[in-house]
């Protein structure tokens, strides 16, 4: 079912951010592209750099203190960071559609439903506004709100979390989205909700082969969802593959390392965990050797050194790892 | 394994807690929120008792109900035969020294104006009459216990990383020697790496010091992992209760069904084959909770009598305890 035409090709992005403290290195130079119709799980921890990566694809990040470095990001055959404001305007919310992790801040208060829908269709669509709205009750029904004709009207605070998600998501997929962006979508949401919201995803997905980069720290999550994995570690995409691949013969130290902290649903309890020791890498150094290898158990002396490429090795599985097992 | 030893440590009985909902310049009474619905359960001495749900379920309401950080609208707590809640405020406080607290945001539990040396004697000033010398050597021995370097006694919370902080707190509960720690979401706010290793230290901890507690999670692979036996919230009621083998083997409850199955597995592989139970809803408002059993409004199966008679809670095996008038 996926092609296998890219739909969004991103060469090297570096990002850092302006501080008292002195410069955060936040994305270090990465690159990745999405297929049509694909979803991408971005996975890693606080800090690894995956929101600030896809932010610097829409500029939504305040300059300064951020600053892209370089980098590039070709979509539809125009590069993104070249773009103006008045041009990425015209992209942002229309072509690419943004979904924030908490709906509670994402949505204005003092605004309709209504209003916050109609607006994107308007203003990137040029739909009137009967026709919009029409549009807008539409999607909230394909969103799976109850009662929308009449809920519409109402403000965000009549809404619980859950609800309130889903409003993001009709709001993003208004103009028909190429790419949409979901940042830690159901992080704020209970289990049960979040089941809820996975499952409107999926389905949305099949009826309008969007697309889609899914940013979570939830491997859970990504298992049942992607296509095809990155995982992020201290500004770096230190893994990336298949899912399937990704799980069965995950081959970064530190992806094997999260992988075998979680416990277990199923089968016996394990009688200690697993952990990863030391603490997630400090920004403020220059990234020139691996961020990973003061709390890696196979660092080399090269480790410390070099910062290892994202290099590609077989079944379309790339590392960046100076320790090659084979 | 631990030793779990039979003598229950604490026992909760028909425990309620009802917040009043005030409207008016005169905060005249007009409903109340429901957060704590005549729960029960008790404790084991050495065991962990893991108690998940959704937001908004009542479960750390319950974890300060039981400390009486809040006065209870009714009900009693027992600890080690004392009745908390009709003790005076004297004999609680000793009661207190050997009940503690761990906090989720280590952010905002830690006064970012005091060192950590100072965080943690704090208690030890107000409840033992140790020397200064003393003191600072208690701390330097917790300090070593939660993995941080003794060192530190002099810098400030904001210095430490989020799994360090959580060090911290861990390390001023176990300032006065208690039996038993509530733990409120102790992991939520930490990145999965560090999760574990906070969860480790929990159990060495447990190991060396024989302590018991009762871990308040919605990380339902978490509680797998960590508690001996499970307790399931509802909308302020337990719904489920079993050994943690037995609740994840054999739930019988509609909810504890539809919680489990709703946890994404980190396995591409199952995740394809299963089948979800998807809840159809939001959970009520406690404050006007449905009639009858209260997971009625979302339950796939309920019948007529769900929406009018709350079941009773009865045992169905040995230890496995559950509300539903279905099993």
């Amino acid at each position: 079912m996926l092609s296998q035409t890219s739909i969004l090709k991103v060469e090297n992005i570096v990002t850092r951010f302006r501080t008292q403290e002195g410069q955060v290195h936040a994305v270090n130079g990465i690159s990745f592209d999405l297929k049509k119709g694909e979803l991408l799980g971005v996975v890693g921890e606080s800090g690894s750099g995956k929101s600030v990566t896809m932010m610097s694809l829409l500029k939504l990040l305040p300059m300064p203190p951020a600053e892209i470095v370089s980098g590039e990001a070709n979509f539809d055959g125009h590069d993104l960071l070249k773009m103006d404001l008045e041009e990425l305007r015209k992209i942002r919310g229309g072509k690419i559609g943004f979904i924030f992790q908490d709906p509670m801040t994402s949505l204005n208060p003092v605004l309709t439903i209504e209003y916050q829908l109609i607006e994107p269709m308007r203003e990137h669509l040029g739909m009137n506004r009967s026709d919009a709205r029409r549009r807008a009750i539409e999607l909230l029904e394909m969103v799976g709100i109850p009662e929308a004709k009449n809920r519409i009207n109402d403000f965000p605070h009549h809404f619980s979390g859950g609800m309130r998600q889903r409003v993001m998501i009709a709001i993003a997929l208004a103009c028909n989205p190429q790419i949409l962006i979901a940042d830690e979508p159901t992080t704020a949401l209970d289990v049960t909700i979040q089941a809820q919201i996975l499952e409107i995803i999926k389905r949305l997905r099949k009826e309008l082969g969007m697309a889609i980069i899914w940013i979570t720290h939830d491997l859970g999550v990504v298992a049942g969802m992607a296509d095809r994995v990155a995982v992020m570690y201290g500004g770096n995409i230190v893994e990336e593959a298949p899912v399937f691949e990704l799980y069965s013969n995950p081959k970064h130290p530190y992806t094997q390392g999260l992988l075998k902290t979680l416990p277990n649903m199923k089968g016996k309890r394990a009688e200690r965990l697993e952990s990863i020791n030391g603490q997630p890498p400090s920004l403020h150094q220059k990234p020139v050797s691996c961020s990973f290898a003061p709390r890696c158990s196979k660092t080399m002396e090269r480790c410390r050194q070099e910062n290892p490429a994202l290099l590609s090795r077989e079944n379309n599985h790339k590392v960046a790892c100076w320790w090659n097992p084979n | 394994m631990k030793k779990v030893t039979n003598k229950s440590l604490l026992k909760v009985d028909r425990l309620v807690k009802h917040f009043p909902i005030t409207k008016g310049i005169f905060r005249k009474k007009v409903g109340s929120v429901k957060a704590v619905d005549g729960i029960s359960f008790e404790i084991k001495e050495r065991e962990t008792l893991g108690l998940v749900g959704e937001s908004g379920c009542g479960k750390s309401t319950t974890g300060r109900l039981i400390l009486q950080l809040l006065p209870a609208t009714a009900g009693k707590v027992f600890f080690k035969d004392h009745e908390l809640n009709s003790i005076g405020s004297a004999d609680l406080r000793k009661q207190r020294l050997q009940m503690q607290m761990i906090f989720q945001d280590p952010q905002d539990s830690l006064n970012p104006r005091m060192t950590v040396g100072s965080i943690i004697s704090e208690p030890m000033i107000e409840h033992q009459r140790l020397d200064r010398l003393q003191r600072h050597e208690r701390v330097e021995q917790l300090l070593n216990s939660v993995g941080l370097d003794p060192k530190v006694t002099n810098r400030y919370p904001h210095e430490f990383s989020g799994g360090q902080r959580q060090r911290i707190g861990i390390a001023r509960a176990l300032a006065l020697s208690p039996d038993f720690i509530v733990c409120d979401e102790p992991i939520a706010a930490l990145d999965v790496s560090i999760q574990a290793q906070v969860i480790n230290l929990l159990e060495d901890l447990q190991e060396e010091f024989g302590l018991t507690y009762l871990f308040i999670s919605h990380d339902l692979s978490m509680i797998r992992h960590i508690a001996s036996r499970v307790a399931v919230m509802y909308l302020g009621r337990i719904v489920e209760l079993a050994s943690s083998q037995e609740l994840y083997s054999r739930p019988v409850h509609p909810y504890t069904k539809a919680l489990l199955s709703a946890v994404p597995l980190h396995d591409p592989v199952l995740e394809k084959k299963r089948k979800r139970i998807i809840l159809i809803g939001d959970v009520p408002s406690p404050a006007n909770p449905p009639s009858g059993c209260h997971f009625s409004t979302r339950c796939p199966v309920a019948e007529n009598n769900c929406f009018k008679t709350a079941p009773e809670w009865r045992e169905i095996s040995s230890g496995h305890n559950v509300a539903c008038h279905l099993v």
